[in-house]
């Protein structure tokens, strides 16, 4: 393990230009204003629940940014709404989980390249595995190759399905990026409790996958180690493991009380120094964005957070018969009987 | 492998053409083969599939014939396989992943239950599942402990799967090119017991597509349906995979005595052919559900409420049921205690032919 790439093949990408950077400053302010606003729409009562990710926003809009969309794939779990973001997701869709419309949220996987939202945490850390051997099969001309990267946290680390699919990617040389976000606390436990061998990234070793730990709080830093990742992949060399050092700063979810496990002193010793606003101390130390852009962006981030606010108030119940109909591609005589007399009594009732 | 050309006069194949005569493990081999040659999206991989053929050869071959790419071996890890088969299901690949014995399933149980099974349901029908998992299953072959269990319970209770059960080499060879073709996630369980024994295959017909429009049940007479084994007038026997085979012996056995039993090879076990089971038992009025996995919970109670359902007024008797006991599947050694052997059926049909109302 080591806080500098050492990844086989060369990112020759050239550095972020000003703007690419005013626009990571963007999603990430944008980032910052939804997730707040949906800690809020939950106290409203407008969603039932939400997992924010206070603190995260450099660890995932600079991965996020990083994916080209039109050959890569992202396997998130339920906590990736900046990952999300940055990819361009439609966020009422993205949102739409969150408010118990769908499972999975009401975008399409295919299209936005992000794999529905799921609960099982590590469970789609497999699919990725899958999916970049199925890049493998395809024998894609040098350099075509998409990349599956996979998020998961510290605690997800703990399961199993890690274990087999940093083996199954290491055996079969898979382009896939493991992204671990360690944000220090598994819902209460902290990571001293849940990661054994000194941190996950320091796992890699075992399975002879390159691995960096990076500073998750640091935008650029997430960026380049990702694209540094996807270059690795892409070139045919298999794997690779990123851990970005992060911090929950807020609850696990909205039903989460942190006070029974640690105290405000402690959260403000440990959570170290906020993502956004070091960026944006560095962009203006930089001379790469001014203060009238930052209000900009503040703004811009307010008006869209009003608009995907409106889009999940607006958004009814699915019909019914989407509960029955979406369950096979061939429905069965059994499902389509429940169907019709489901329809029958809730019509008479 | 050798295959020997017979004709079989009699049997579900009683065509012009002649059929092949093969076992269940060269059938399903042959299937195999044929669909790999056919999609060439098609995926086989698992433990041991690829240089040994498996540990029942039923992919003996196809990774020289088909490429490292086509057939390949895994980790020693189930969760991994079928985990990896969401992922390429999702990359448009048609994985056909082998566990290697049905005890082994467990440790795959949340990649199964969890993503397989809803992965169709959590995307919105964008992400479709078109994985067919084969399981060697049952016992009946003295394995060690997890080398032989009956999970079709299991899996047919989880919405999102389908769950299939040949009961010969026919069936066995178009039932797997049926499912491997079909774009919902296929739980196929291969009698184990049954792997060796030949049986006539009509190779020459083409595999049945769904029967209805909407991949329904027609009426029993294709692959999508339950098939009757034997026909009989006195009672109804429900089975399917290697019980099937047994159910016949009785049957026979029966047969000396002046009772005529209809046999009823279930096939399907999600979704169960209600039709065809209200067709067989309409006539018959008596009904005995054969299974080796445990009594409660089993299949046995679904098939008998389908049963009372359709048949309350004509029933002469209560639907019984023979079955394993609600115990783990016991050693070698009291393996034949626990399977339903031919006194237990036997005595089922007493029991229901002797039933007066109280």
């Amino acid at each position: 393990m080591t806080t500098k790439p050492v990844f086989a093949a060369v990112d020759d990408a050239a550095p972020l230009t000003h703007e690419q950077l005013r626009e990571l400053y963007s999603l990430m302010a944008s980032v910052r204003h939804l997730d707040s606003a949906a800690v809020a729409w939950q106290r409203q009562g407008i969603i039932p629940g939400y997992a924010p990710e206070l603190g995260q926003e450099a660890a995932q809009v600079g991965s996020g940014y990083a994916v080209d969309r039109s050959r890569d794939f992202v396997f998130p779990t339920y906590r990736e709404m900046g990952v999300a973001r940055a990819m361009g997701l439609d966020m009422v869709g993205y949102m739409s989980t969150h408010k118990a419309t769908w499972h999975g949220g009401m975008y399409n996987p295919l299209e936005s390249r992000f794999a529905p939202i799921q609960a099982v945490v590590a469970g789609s850390v497999l699919h990725a595995v899958g999916w970049a051997h199925g890049q493998t099969l395809s024998r894609l001309p040098e350099g075509e190759t998409g990349v599956a990267m996979t998020y998961f946290g510290d605690g997800a680390s703990s399961q199993g399905d890690v274990h087999e699919a940093m083996n199954f990617a290491a055996v079969m040389k898979a382009p896939v990026v493991f992204f671990i976000q360690n944000n220090g606390w598994a819902i209460s436990v902290p990571t001293e409790r849940q990661v054994a061998g000194g941190s996950v990234a320091a796992r890699a070793a075992g399975y002879g996958i390159p691995s960096v730990q990076v500073d998750g709080n640091d935008v650029v830093a997430v960026y380049e180690a990702t694209r540094a990742a996807f270059a690795h992949c892409r070139a045919g060399h298999g794997p690779v493991v990123i851990e970005a050092m992060t911090y929950r700063r807020g609850p696990h979810s909205t039903a989460d009380d942190p006070g029974r496990y640690r105290s405000l002193d402690e959260e403000r010793l440990s959570a170290g120094e906020d993502p956004v606003e070091r960026f944006r101390q560095r962009l203006l130390a930089d001379r790469v964005a001014d203060e009238a852009f930052f209000a900009e962006a503040q703004r811009r981030a307010e008006k869209e957070e009003e608009v995907v606010r409106s889009g999940i108030e607006a958004l009814g119940p699915r019909p019914g018969a989407e509960m029955f109909s979406l369950v096979f591609q061939e429905p069965t005589p059994a499902l389509q009987s429940q169907a019709a007399a489901w329809r029958k009594e809730s019509e008479h009732a | 492998m050798p295959e020997t050309i017979t004709k079989t006069p009699g049997t579900a194949t009683d065509t012009a053409a002649p059929a092949l005569h093969m076992s269940m493990q060269q059938a399903l081999n042959r299937a195999l083969d044929e669909i790999l040659a056919d999609d060439p999206k098609t995926v086989i991989f698992g433990e041991d599939c690829g240089r040994l053929g498996g540990v029942f050869r039923i992919t003996d071959g196809l990774q020289a014939k088909h490429g490292e790419d086509r057939v390949f071996d895994t980790p020693l890890a189930e969760s991994g396989i079928l985990g990896m088969s969401v992922g390429l299901a999702m990359a448009g690949f048609h994985p056909i992943p082998e566990v290697q014995f049905d005890g082994f399933a467990y440790p795959a149980i949340n990649q199964i239950i969890c993503q397989i099974a809803r992965m169709n349901y959590r995307s919105r029908g964008t992400l479709p599942m078109p994985i067919t998992l084969r399981v060697p299953s049952f016992g009946g072959i003295r394995a060690p402990e997890h080398h032989g269990e009956s999970l079709e319970a299991l899996f047919a209770h989880v919405p999102g799967l389908k769950v299939v059960s040949p009961s010969n080499p026919h069936d066995a060879y178009h039932l797997l090119k049926y499912a491997a073709t079909r774009p919902d996630p296929v739980i196929f369980m291969e009698p184990k017991s049954r792997y060796w024994q030949k049986g006539p295959v009509d190779v020459t017909t083409a595999t049945p597509g769904p029967a209805t429009p909407d991949g329904g049940m027609d009426d029993g007479g294709s692959l999508t349906g339950a098939r009757v084994a034997r026909e009989g007038r006195h009672l109804t026997l429900v089975a399917w995979g290697a019980m099937v085979a047994r159910c016949l012996q009785v049957a026979e056995l029966a047969a000396e005595d002046g009772i005529d039993v209809e046999v009823l090879d279930l096939r399907w076990l999600k979704p169960i052919d209600a039709e065809a089971l209200a067709r067989s038992v309409g006539k018959t009025r008596r009904a005995v559900v054969v299974h080796e996995a445990p009594l409660t919970s089993g299949l046995g109670a679904e098939v008998a409420q389908l049963i009372t359902q359709r048949c309350f007024d004509t029933l002469k008797a209560p639907v019984e049921r023979v079955t394993g006991f609600d115990v783990p599947y016991p050693s070698g050694d009291l393996e034949d205690e626990y399977i339903p052997n031919i006194d237990r059926i036997l005595f089922g049909i007493q029991r229901v032919l002797e039933y007066r109302r109280g």
